[in-house]
């Protein structure tokens, strides 16, 4: 029988090495996420300055931080605030708003396996996109705006009809899946009924190319992802107590309906627009959640971190697809695509065995 | 990685909010509804037969088919066009639908469909080979490639998900097919990139069409079809004790293992004989089974064969539609059939009760 | 000694009223709580029990604000729960429901610190106080050796505690729980229900929660809540509701109640109609 002073004392003794623990176990989190943004940041700057330098003419990257900062020869001005610049400009600004679009449509719906082609973005888009390039038989500025309104009509009519007194995944997924298969098949019409070469010009946009990316594809991107950033910084806690469940959430003071929507309604703008300045790139939005949620290792969104991940993926993306084949340059999609799956299996594979441990 | 968003994940018993979900529909109902789609059958075979470009009356068909008289064109037309075409719609129909049926019950995912397994994109990759490295053209040569390209891509994402301690969890399969789909995706494009040849022939072949398949190519599925199916009807038992869940499926009696391993050679086989008779027809194998279970609850005993009856309507009603829509052209039932089903498959999910996310 | 009793006593700010007026709560149409009237008393431990089915976690999630009423209303501190926002809800009322999800790779002490979040702003860091609040809680559930542990490496009766730790770091001055014994053996069980009884002493926190254990429930409980089908059978102290004419009625078990010999308070026997005295 234990004397209710000894209780107290015990007691104390449990407070206080809780207390210690919690500092540590604080430490350690704090100080892995530091280290593993820190990283990511190297690996995004590293991947820019590569992007910049490498090429038809090599300039180094001395040469380009000098440019950059307006000094230079002209060629090398030229070539990297004319060539370079825009077209890695667009890889970082649509690979962090892919990223963002993806970690937080997987974490709102609970599913690996969200992404903006699973509920229709990127088929609404390509449909809108092909139908001016095929259709209206025009390239250039038009083709965004096409891009754009097509991802805005499947997203709001899927909003539209998934609403019943509140936005429930399980119906937002399903109706995003039917609406996927309706554009996809639209846009295998349009495919099937104009001559092949019109056609192959229309694949490499469905597939994602930041060939011809001018600055003007940058702004668009640039300018929604500052304005939702404090939408994003709103949700990153929020997104990690609606992982607890609904009801958790809620007797925790989180509005389960309005963080649902916040966090749909922002992964759907950036999804739209990032779909609409470099095409669908595969991928992306897939993967950068899970390898930022698994590199900070605690449980949490990682909002952030997928934002980088999402960039660094870009940028590296696109310089190899520079190079993949010897006389041509591959969309960047066709990369992502390829060394995304591989990727995931990998993700796959660390994860059971962590588990199994 | 969380699993993927189920319906069916939180199952208290003491909760009476669970009990809707569960009840079950009475056998009354589901004889009326298997009736029900076997007379719409009838019909859609009915007007597969009779409608299109040459209308052919009703009592000329049955002429055509029991009473042949040499000479006559709309009795040469039913013979040689039509018959072909609604045999190949039937059977395409019926596999994509029980192969759906297999892999949802499976995941207990009710958005998986027969491309989860990466079969479409095997199939799509194996066709392009042959366009490309064989130089074949004709479309009943691409049958052997269809197929052969399904059973690699569903053994390479059977036998990656399987290694690690707990086998080809649903969650692993969903990932690794996934993965698998983007990366086959990935070099098909990049292949129809670099050829406009390629491009081509594979896109009305992508499309997914009932049209241009002799009987030749009928009876040549038609044994791995029919082993499928028994396959399928096999393991239905299996499929209504996994929906509990893989522990008291064990507890119940079934072997995890061997009931998978069926399962997934059924689908295998079903959705490869589907896509070499009919090309990589999407919607209809995840359509079908999920309407299918909205209307008679989640019994695969009956699932199965109702899904048999069902995916033939879909699929041979959106082909006659694309015969009659822009006359004296035609749509391919591959884009037709998302058009005709969506809206169907909306209004069920939005009469669902399902509210968790 | 002295950081305990700042940490865990109140700044004696009163303790709100939990009130359900005509409440009816469905499910999808599918009523499973019929106009039920229930005032539950501050500052004192109600348990509400039933049979299986009988709508007493919807009551729970109803008085929780976590199921809106369609019929009647819910009051907490003499305003209706539903036009609370919340956060201010959240400051008041911590509910922790049956089964809640552990984020993959999270651990212990971070999950448990997550039940401060109704207290802090949006750009507020974790404060020492937090830090305080978050100890005792871990260290009131014995849990706080697992802090550095992730959640889905510990067993079952861990992670119940764990759970209710995140409920106690909330602070909250009425406290809801559905079913807190799930999980945890005999002597954790007991255990518990020790802490919320000291708990409620202590800091004169309302506790509310849903028990299968009726003997437990008899010995816990200042008030006894009884449902059947979705309505009040009857409330009260567990001495004037625990007799064998309810238990007949609310679960149609025939028992003996007997006076417990530790502590005095009713105990019920149930009689088996397959199980007779050995001789």
């Amino acid at each position: 029988m234990t004397t209710t002073d000894e209780r107290a004392v015990r007691a104390e003794h449990d407070r206080e090495a809780a207390l210690a623990t919690l500092a540590v176990v604080r430490r350690k989190r704090l100080s892995r996420r530091l280290v593993v943004t820190i990283g990511l940041v190297v690996v995004a700057v590293a991947a820019c300055l590569a992007a910049l330098s490498v090429g038809d003419l090599t300039v180094s990257p001395l040469q380009v931080l000098l440019t950059l900062t307006g000094g230079g020869d002209d060629v090398s001005r030229l070539v990297l605030l004319e060539f370079r610049l825009p077209r890695l400009a667009v890889d970082l600004s649509v690979g962090v708003a892919f990223g963002l679009a993806g970690a937080m449509f997987q974490s709102v719906l609970r599913n690996p396996l969200a992404s903006p082609d699973i509920i229709g973005v990127s088929q609404g888009a390509s449909v809108g996109a092909v139908a001016v390039l095929l259709v209206a038989g025009v390239s250039g500025p038009l083709v965004p705006v096409g891009a754009l309104v097509g991802a805005a009509a499947v997203a709001g009519l899927n909003l539209a009809l998934a609403w019943r007194g509140g936005v429930s995944g399980y119906r937002f997924v399903l109706c995003g899946i039917a609406l996927a298969f309706v554009a996809s098949s639209i846009l295998n019409y349009f495919l099937t009924r104009t001559d092949s070469r019109a056609a192959q010009g229309a694949l490499t946009w469905i597939a994602g190319s930041t060939i011809s990316a001018t600055y003007a594809d940058f702004w668009p991107v640039l300018v929604v992802v500052v304005v939702l950033l404090p939408a994003v910084l709103w949700l990153d806690r929020r997104l990690g107590l609606l992982e607890m469940g609904d009801q958790t959430a809620e007797a925790l003071g989180v509005s389960a309906l309005r963080t649902r929507l916040v966090a749909v309604l922002c992964g759907v703008v950036l999804a739209a627009v990032a779909t609409a300045a470099a095409g669908p790139v595969a991928f992306v939005a897939l993967i950068s959640g899970p390898v930022a949620r698994r590199l900070a290792g605690d449980g949490h969104p990682a909002l952030p971190q997928a934002a980088l991940v999402g960039m660094s993926l870009m940028a590296l993306a696109d310089l190899a697809a520079q190079y993949v084949l010897p006389d041509a340059q591959v969309p960047v999609g066709i990369v992502t695509g390829i060394i995304g799956g591989p990727y995931l299996v990998w993700l796959l594979a660390t994860g059971s065995r962590r588990r199994s441990a | 990685m969380s699993a993927p968003a189920s319906p069916a994940q939180a199952t208290d018993p003491t909760d009476p909010g669970q009990v809707p979900a569960l009840r079950r529909a009475p056998l009354s109902r589901k004889l009326l509804m298997a009736l029900v789609l076997l007379a719409l059958l009838v019909l859609a075979c009915a007007a597969s037969l009779a409608i299109g470009v040459r209308e052919v009356s009703l009592p000329t068909v049955w002429d055509a088919l029991w009473h042949p008289v040499a000479g006559n064109n709309d009795i040469s037309v039913v013979r040689e066009q039509r018959v072909p075409r609604t045999l190949v719609g039937a059977l395409a129909g019926a596999a994509l639908a029980v192969s759906g049926a297999l892999l949802q019950g499976l995941t207990r995912n009710p958005i998986a469909d027969p491309g989860l397994l990466g079969v479409n994109a095997g199939s799509s990759l194996a066709v392009i080979v042959a366009i490309t490295v064989f130089g074949l053209g004709d479309l009943d040569a691409f049958v052997w490639f269809a197929y052969a390209g399904a059973a690699i891509a569903a053994a390479l994402v059977y036998g990656v998900a399987s290694t690690g301690w707990e086998g080809a969890t649903p969650v692993r399969l969903a990932l690794v097919g996934a993965a698998a789909t983007a990366m086959m995706t990935s070099l098909i494009t990049l292949v129809l990139l670099t050829s406009r040849e390629a491009l081509e022939q594979y896109r009305f072949w992508s499309v997914g069409s009932l049209n241009a398949r002799g009987v030749g190519t009928v009876l040549l599925v038609l044994a791995p079809l029919v082993v499928g199916m028994v396959a399928a009807l096999s393991a239905t038992r299996f499929l209504n004790a996994t929906a509990l869940g893989d522990d008291l499926a064990r507890g119940l009696g079934q072997n995890i293992a061997v009931g998978r391993t069926l399962v997934i050679v059924g689908a295998v086989l079903l959705a490869g004989s589907a896509t070499a008779l009919a090309g990589p027809v999407a919607f209809v194998g995840l359509m079908v089974p999920h309407a299918v279970r909205a209307l008679i609850g989640p019994d695969y005993r009956w699932v199965v064969p109702l899904s048999a009856l069902g995916g033939p309507v879909l699929l041979l009603l959106a082909d006659v539609v694309g015969r009659v829509l822009v006359r004296p052209s035609e749509l391919e039932a591959g884009i037709v059939v998302a058009v005709l089903g969506a809206p169907a498959l909306i209004a069920l999910v939005r009469r669902s009760k399902a509210v968790s996310m | 000694m002295s950081a305990t009793d700042t940490v865990a006593a109140r700044d004696g700010a009163e303790v709100p009223s939990l009130v359900a007026h005509g409440v009816s709560l469905a499910y999808d149409k599918q009523r499973i709580v019929h106009e039920l009237d229930l005032d539950i008393e501050p500052g004192q431990v109600t348990v509400i029990v039933g049979g299986n089915g009988c709508g007493k976690s919807t009551l729970l999630k109803g008085l929780g604000r976590l199921l809106r009423p369609d019929g009647g209303r819910v009051e907490l501190g003499e305003q209706d729960i539903t036009t609370m926002s919340s956060r201010a809800v959240a400051v008041l009322l911590g509910l922790l429901p049956q089964s809640p999800i552990a984020p993959e790779g999270i651990t212990v002490g971070d999950l448990v610190a997550r039940g401060r979040y109704p207290h802090q702003g949006m750009f507020t860091r974790h404060s020492s106080t937090d830090d305080q609040i978050v100890a005792q809680a871990l260290a009131d559930t014995g849990t706080a050796d697992l802090a550095d542990r992730r959640v889905e490496e510990l067993s079952g009766g861990q992670r119940q505690r764990v759970w209710i730790a995140m409920a106690l770091a909330q602070q909250p001055k009425v406290l809801l729980l559905d079913e807190p014994t799930t999980y945890l053996d005999v002597c954790h069980q007991v255990e518990l229900l020790d802490l919320l009884a000291d708990l409620n002493q202590r800091t004169g926190t309302t506790v509310v929660m849903v028990l299968h254990d009726l003997n437990l429930a008899a010995r816990y409980a200042d008030r006894l809540v009884v449902m059947r089908q979705g309505r009040l059978l009857c409330q009260g102290t567990p001495r004037d509701v625990l007799t064998p004419a309810t238990l007949q009625e609310a679960f149609g078990l025939e028992a003996l109640v007997v006076d417990d010999p530790v502590t005095g308070d009713p105990m019920m026997v149930p009689v088996s109609s397959r199980r007779r005295p050995r001789s």
